[in-house]
């Protein structure tokens, strides 16, 4: 045995010990990765059942003829053509989507804001009364009926009442079945009950953020309240800021069942009709499964969308 | 010292813009909280002060017969009061109990491990978000009828496992709370990953779980279902209690009742847990 075998050999037995390292190494991450699928997979399948496949299969369905019994036909883009040629109600649907969405979402975005700014002031036993008074409404669910009988169209209900004993008016309005007021009405109480989770990871926000960044503003010059919330307090809780707007987004573009709670379904004249509205009627009454898919797809890319164009504003804030 | 601190929590605020800051606070709350006064008081009037012109905000006479009337017309339903009760109760108890669990054994494992595919499904996560139920229900539909789970306790159970916000704000407050060294000791002194999680994660996240509860209990408490439910007998407490308060101002009193008996749960589970609620969400940011 000269030098160089022994040296090869041993070289082969270092390669061997090597290899089998290695082999109890990804043995071992194997195991690991394991483990962490075993806990990250009973919820994760659930989660891709019940919320992506829902969203997956109207996009697929979006563009055939279905109605649950008989196979799907494929039919092209006809769905969508029918949807924004033929169907005046849709055209209306979206058109009263856009506007609760565009008045209601912004206006409740900015007034958990300001709501959750203004009590951060407020001692901090107040400041729990405040929240529980400003909560309950969204707390409450199906109590926001009680609006049913606050716009009831006879006088007793309690606004008529009232109205027409300060003698502002002759004869009850009915309040929510005439085309004039019932969109109005629609927003007050959305935006009643609106202010959820957003406003809860706001008042959070604000409570994180370090005082000592307020006095440093003081002296590098901020003078009053609103300069400080723009330079000082908004900047430091933008992350609470881009969630509160996803939320915003996703109650915004929800809108239905509180709207057929209030006005019935459907609508007078479909005056407050809105795309989930749409959707239950094609899809949950009438069963045409692929047109109401193709519904559902353009409200999720409508979603998509606007929170694509909301979180690039939300990156400007402070500048 | 003292009176110095005291200026300083003022900094950058006037009186005036205080006194019309509080003045605004004070109408919006007005707004929010006046409403649900007037259902309580409703709910206390005699019959006579129901129908009283003009209305009357508050009540003179306060009694519970609205109360007890309430109780009958839903014992004298098809389907008797407790069963909605039940029903409610027991999709409530399971379907929290069932999400608490499962995502935060998800969001462990996505916040305190790396494995092939977790930044994905985390991302697949917060888009998500934006997809409440409302919008989801039509293509559950079909999922359920090829899954056979319409019409059962199931369909309204199961995807309460898999709520997207829970999941989110415990992989959040996970990440903030549990800190590695700590896991990393655990596993040196031989504990299992399943010991890691229950022994040590979970006991220092409870304000996060606290919140998952309330807020599945919340959602469970107040959902109506009627999509995916059909058989009388299985509807749940909130449809029922909709139903009489969608009977408008002919039951006004019960309405008024129904309404009472529904926002008192989650109002004061709210109240008592608040705090915990308040700091999970300090965890809840997005990045950008």
């Amino acid at each position: 045995m000269n030098a160089n075998e022994v040296s090869a050999r041993a070289g082969n037995a270092e390669q061997i010990k090597l290899t089998k390292h290695r082999k109890k190494l990804t043995k071992d991450k194997l195991k690991y990765y394991a483990t962490c699928y075993a806990f990250s997979m009973p919820y994760f399948i659930i989660f891709c059942i019940f919320t992506v496949c829902p969203v997956v299969i109207s996009i697929f369905f979006s563009f055939t003829d279905f109605n649950m019994m008989e196979v799907p036909s494929f039919i092209g883009l006809d769905n969508y053509i029918r949807l924004f040629l033929e169907d005046d109600v849709f055209v209306l649907a979206i058109k009263n989507t856009f506007i609760l969405a565009a008045v209601t979402g912004p206006i409740s975005y900015l007034m958990a804001l300001l709501i959750a700014w203004v009590i951060n002031d407020l001692k901090p036993w107040l400041r729990a009364v405040v929240t529980v008074v400003f909560y309950a409404p969204s707390l409450s669910g199906n109590v926001l009926l009680i609006w049913t009988v606050l716009f009831s169209s006879d006088q007793n209900g309690w606004v008529n009442g009232w109205l027409m004993e300060m003698g502002i008016l002759d004869e009850p309005i009915r309040w929510l079945t005439d085309k004039k007021y019932m969109l109005p009405i629609v927003i007050v109480v959305i935006l009643w009950s609106s202010l959820g989770t957003g406003f809860l990871a706001f008042i959070a926000g604000l409570q994180g953020i370090d005082k000592t960044y307020y006095e440093a503003g003081a002296i590098d010059g901020v003078k009053n309240r609103w300069q400080e919330l723009w330079f000082i307090t908004l900047p430091s809780m933008r992350p609470q800021l881009m969630f509160g707007a996803v939320m915003s987004i996703s109650s915004a573009f929800g809108i239905g069942s509180i709207v057929s709670g209030l006005v019935g379904f459907p609508s007078t004249d479909y005056a407050t009709h809105t795309i989930v509205n749409h959707l239950e009627d094609y899809g949950g009454i009438r069963y045409e499964m692929g047109y109401a898919s193709a519904i559902a797809a353009i409200l999720f890319a409508a979603m998509l969308f606007t929170n694509y164009v909301v979180q690039k504003l939300l990156n400007k804030v402070g500048e | 010292m003292k009176p110095k601190k005291a200026k300083k929590k003022q900094l950058n605020r006037s009186k005036l813009g205080n006194a019309g800051v509080y003045f605004i606070l004070t109408l919006l709350g007005a707004f929010m909280i006046l409403p649900l006064i007037y259902t309580i008081s409703s709910s206390l009037k005699p019959l006579d002060e129901l129908w009283v012109f003009p209305p009357r905000f508050f009540v003179r006479n306060p009694t519970l017969r609205n109360f007890k009337d309430l109780f009958r017309v839903l014992s004298g339903s098809v389907v008797p009061f407790s069963r909605y009760l039940f029903n409610t109760v027991l999709i409530s108890v399971i379907g929290t109990f069932g999400h608490v669990m499962l995502a935060s054994m998800c969001a462990f494992a996505l916040a305190k491990h790396k494995f092939p595919g977790s930044q994905i499904i985390f991302k697949i996560i917060v888009i998500t978000l934006l997809f409440n139920a409302a919008v989801t229900a039509i293509p559950n539909f079909m999922v359920m009828t090829w899954m056979n789970m319409l019409d059962t306790y199931w369909a309204l159970i199961i995807p309460a496992f898999g709520s997207t916000l829970g999941l989110y704000l415990m992989k959040q407050f996970m990440e903030q709370m549990v800190h590695d060294t700590v896991l990393e000791a655990a596993r040196i002194d031989g504990a299992s990953e399943w010991k890691n999680f229950w022994h040590i994660a979970m006991p220092m996240v409870k304000p996060a779980w606290l919140t998952l509860i309330i807020f599945s209990f919340r959602d469970l408490w107040n959902m109506g279902g009627t999509v995916f439910i059909h058989s009388e007998e299985l509807k749940t407490f909130n449809y029922a209690m909709g139903q009489i308060l969608a009977g408008g101002i002919g039951r006004a009193g019960v309405g008024g009742a129904a309404a009472v008996v529904m926002m008192i749960v989650p109002v004061s589970v709210f109240i008592f847990t608040q705090s915990n609620i308040v700091e999970t969400m300090g965890a809840s940011g997005m990045k950008e």
